[in-house]
C-alpha cells in the first residue's frame, strides 16, 4: 500500500499534474532536482543538521497523563510538533525544499499560507539560508491571523494579501501560482502542504515523514509496539501524511481529523474527505468540496490552516484504500478540545491540531487503558488566542 | 473538415490571418453576450471563443477573473451556457471555442460534457490546465464527438514537447505570447518573437499556431503577425471595453474594435 515513488504521481487515480504550460518546464526541473538530492548523503546530511539544530527535532512524544485521565480509556501521548522553531511542523518541509531550491540555484521564494504556520516557515528558513521569500495570503487570514502577518515581516518575508476569491488559502495559492507563471525562470514555488502537482505531494509528504518516523521509534522505546491508533488533524493534510506514511504498513488503525465546520449537514465546512466528491484542483485530481457545475465551494473552519476545499491526493487514496478513516469534528468541538488541552496540560494547541485532539479524546473513552494513541500536535497555538476569544464573546452573545 | 479547419483554409486562400476574440459568457449579462458576438461577427472576427466561469482560474489574470467571477455571480452554469450558444448559433455559422477550466469538463464528464457542448455548436476546446500527459481519456472524448482540442505551448515549451502537443492538438495550437496570465499589458519581448519563430519552424505548417495572453492593441497585433503568427488572440480588450461601454452601444463598440484589429490581418 505504501506507494514510494508513484509513477507519474499517481496514488490510484489520484495525483498527478493538472497545470498550465508554462510551469511544465519548473516542475520537471524541480523533480529531476529532488530525485538527485532525495537519497543524496550530503543534502540529508545538511538537511539533518538543520533539523536537529535550527529547528529543534527530534521532538518529543509526550504522555498527556491529565488528559488520559480526563478521558478515561487509552494513554494519549502528544507528537510535540508545536515544539519545533517556528511552532509548527511546517518548518520540516519549508527546511527541505529551502535546501533544494538552494541547490536549484533559484534565489526567490515564493509560497502560499493559510494561518499563516507556512509562512512564517517559509520566512525562517529563508533567513536561514539567505534566500528572498514572498508569501501570499488570503486577505480574510490576514485578517484573523495579524500576528503571524507580523512575524513574517519581522523575519525579512514579504506578505501579498490575496483579495480574489474567498480570500483563504485556496486564493492564495491560485495566486502563488498566477506569479509561478509569471516569474518561473527566477523563481522557486515552495508549497506548503501535500497538494499540487507532481511531485508536490510527494516530496512534501517526505519531508514530513520525519514526524512518523520518530513516532515510531518512540513508541517501540516506551510501550514496546507500535501504536495503536494514530490521530492527525487534515486540511491540506501534510503532517498528517507525515504522520501516517511511515506507518501505513504497521498495525495501527489510522484516523484524519477534517474540519467540521458549522457541521457538516450546514454546509459551512472544509471537511473534503468526509463530504466531498472528486475533481480537479491547484494541478491535482482529489476529492474536493464542489458544487454539482464543479465550481469549488466557499469551505468555512474557525481554523484558518484547515480552510481549504481541496485535500493532498495520497489522503485521496488512502481513503478510498480504506486505509485511514477520516472523520470531520466540528468548530465547537475544536474550541473545546483547545480550551481542555490548556487546561489539562499546559499546552495550548493550534485550532487545526484541537480538532485532533478533539476527536482522540472521544476515541480513548472507548479504548481499553492498555491500548495507546497518537496524537500529532501539529502546532501551537499562540496564533489563535484572539480568534478563540472572538469565537467565544460571538457564542455567548448568540446564547443570551 | 470542422468549423475551425475550414476557416483557416479559407483565409489561407484569402491571403488572411485569423483574429480570434474571447468573451467570457454571461459577462456582463447573457444579453450583453450575444450583443458582443454580434459586434464581433460585424467586425469581422473570424473565431469566437467563449469562456465558460470557473471559481478558480489560475492561469487568468485580473480582468478575466473579475468578468468570470461576475458570470458566475450572475448564476452562468452550463444549461445557461448551452442556450446562450444555441442562441448563437441561430445567427450565425462562425466557429466557436469553448474556453474553461478542466474541473468543468470533469465534473459533468469529460465524454458527457463534450458530446453536449457539440451538440449545442462548440466547435472546439481550450483548458489551459489541461495537460497532455494527463489528457487520454479527454482526447478519447473529444475524438469520439469530433470535437477540436486545443492545446497551449509557451514561450519555454521544448521543441520535442511542442511536436507532442502539436500531435495532440487539432484546429489550431495556442502559443501563450508571455510568460504571464491573461490579459497582460507590457511591451512584448524579444523572446515573443523567438518563440513564434521557433513554434512555426517546429510546426512545419501541420496546424495555425494562433498567439495570444497581452495582445490588446492593433499594433501589438501587428508585431505578433509579423513574427508569423497565423492568428491573433484577443481577450481581456474586449472584456475591457465590454465593461466600460452601455449596454446599447456593445455591439457597435465591440464591432468597430474588432475591425482595427481584423485590418491588421489581411495583408495583401
Amino acid at each position: 500500500m505504501k506507494l514510494r515513488y508513484p509513477k507519474n504521481g499517481r496514488f490510484g487515480e489520484f495525483g498527478g499534474r493538472y497545470i498550465p504550460e508554462t510551469i511544465v518546464p519548473a516542475v520537471e526541473e524541480l523533480e529531476q532536482a529532488y530525485l538527485k538530492y532525495k537519497d543524496n548523503a550530503e543534502f540529508k546530511k545538511e538537511l539533518h543538521y538543520y533539523l536537529t539544530q535550527y529547528a529543534g527535532r527530534p521532538t518529543p512524544l509526550y504522555l498527556a497523563k491529565n488528559l488520559t485521565k480526563f478521558a478515561g480509556g487509552a494513554k494519549i501521548y502528544l507528537k510535540r510538533e508545536d515544539l519545533l522553531h517556528g511552532g509548527a511542523h511546517k518548518i520540516n518541509n519549508t527546511l527541505g525544499q529551502a535546501l533544494l531550491a538552494k541547490r536549484m540555484k533559484k534565489k526567490r521564494i515564493i509560497a502560499e499560507t493559510g494561518a499563516g504556520q507556512h509562512g512564517v516557515a517559509t520566512a525562517m528558513a529563508c533567513a536561514a539560508l539567505g534566500l528572498d521569500g514572498e508569501v501570499y495570503m488570503g486577505y480574510k487570514d490576514t485578517q484573523r491571523q495579524k500576528l503571524n502577518v507580523f512575524r513574517m515581516n519581522l523575519l525579512g518575508s514579504k506578505v501579498h494579501p490575496v483579495k480574489e476569491g474567498t480570500q483563504t488559502l485556496k486564493d492564495a495559492i491560485n495566486e502563488a501560482i498566477r506569479d509561478w507563471i509569471t516569474n518561473v525562470k527566477s523563481t522557486y514555488y515552495l508549497l506548503g502542504s501535500a497538494v499540487g502537482p507532481h511531485p508536490y505531494p510527494v516530496m512534501v509528504r517526505d519531508f514530513q515523514s520525519v514526524i512518523g518516523d520518530e513516532i515510531l521509534v518512540q513508541m517501540k522505546k516506551l510501550e514496546k509496539k507500535s501504536p495503536d491508533s494514530v490521530v492527525a488533524c487534515v486540511g491540506g493534510g501534510s503532517n498528517a501524511i507525515g504522520t501516517f506514511y511511515p506507518l501505513i504498513d504497521e498495525d495501527t488503525k489510522m484516523f484524519g481529523v477534517e474540519a467540521g465546520g458549522e457541521g457538516i449537514k450546514s454546509g459551512h465546512h472544509s471537511a473534503t474527505l468526509v463530504g466531498g466528491s472528486k475533481g480537479v484542483l491547484h494541478g491535482m485530481m482529489t476529492y474536493l468540496l464542489q458544487d454539482k457545475e464543479g465550481q469549488i465551494s466557499e469551505t468555512h473552519s474557525v481554523s484558518a490552516g484547515l480552510d481549504y476545499p481541496g485535500v493532498g491526493p495520497e489522503h485521496s487514496y488512502l481513503k478510498d484504500a480504506k486505509r485511514v478513516k477520516y472523520d470531520a469534528v466540528n468548530d465547537k468541538e475544536a474550541v473545546e478540545a483547545f480550551l481542555l488541552l490548556s487546561k489539562q496540560e499546559g499546552i495550548i494547541p493550534a485550532l487545526e491540531s484541537a480538532h485532533a485532539i478533539a476527536y482522540a479524546v472521544k476515541m480513548a473513552r472507548n479504548m481499553p487503558k492498555s491500548e495507546s494513541i497518537v496524537v500529532t500536535l501539529s502546532g501551537r497555538g499562540d496564533k489563535d488566542v484572539e480568534e478563540v476569544g472572538r469565537y467565544l464573546s460571538k457564542n455567548v452573545k448568540n446564547r443570551k | 473538415m470542422s468549423r475551425i479547419e475550414n476557416k483557416f483554409k479559407d483565409l489561407r486562400s484569402k491571403n488572411q490571418k485569423a483574429l480570434i476574440a474571447y468573451i467570457m459568457a454571461g459577462f456582463p449579462s447573457e444579453k450583453d453576450t450575444l450583443s458582443a458576438v454580434r459586434g464581433l461577427v460585424r467586425g469581422g472576427a473570424d473565431i469566437i471563443e467563449l469562456g465558460m466561469p470557473f471559481s478558480d482560474p489560475l492561469a487568468d489574470g485580473p480582468v478575466i477573473q473579475n468578468a468570470g467571477f461576475q458570470a458566475l455571480q450572475k448564476g452562468m452554469n452550463l444549461e445557461k451556457f448551452l442556450g446562450l450558444v444555441k442562441k448563437i448559433r441561430k445567427e450565425t455559422d462562425i466557429p466557436l471555442v469553448l474556453m474553461t477550466y478542466t474541473n468543468i469538463l470533469f465534473r459533468h464528464g469529460y465524454a458527457k460534457f463534450i458530446s453536449i457542448v457539440k451538440n449545442a455548436g462548440i466547435d472546439g476546446l481550450i483548458l489551459p490546465d489541461m495537460s497532455i500527459n494527463e489528457s487520454k481519456d479527454f482526447l478519447q472524448a473529444a475524438k469520439k464527438n469530433k470535437m477540436d482540442t486545443i492545446f497551449l505551448i509557451s514561450p519555454n515549451t521544448s521543441q520535442d514537447r511542442i511536436k507532442k502537443i502539436a500531435g495532440s492538438s487539432s484546429g489550431f495550437l495556442y502559443l501563450v505570447s508571455v510568460f504571464g496570465t491573461t490579459g497582460g499589458q507590457q511591451q512584448f519581448q524579444n523572446y515573443t518573437t523567438d518563440a513564434i519563430k521557433n513554434a512555426k519552424k517546429t510546426l512545419g505548417g501541420k496546424i495555425p499556431l494562433g498567439v495570444g495572453f497581452g495582445v490588446s492593441n492593433p499594433e501589438q497585433a501587428k508585431f505578433i503577425i509579423k513574427s508569423g503568427a497565423d492568428a491573433i488572440i484577443v481577450g481581456s480588450a474586449f472584456l475591457r471595453l465590454m465593461e466600460s461601454t452601455s449596454p446599447e452601444k456593445i455591439e457597435s463598440k465591440i464591432g468597430s474594435f474588432a475591425a482595427s484589429l481584423k485590418k491588421v490581418t489581411i495583408t495583401e
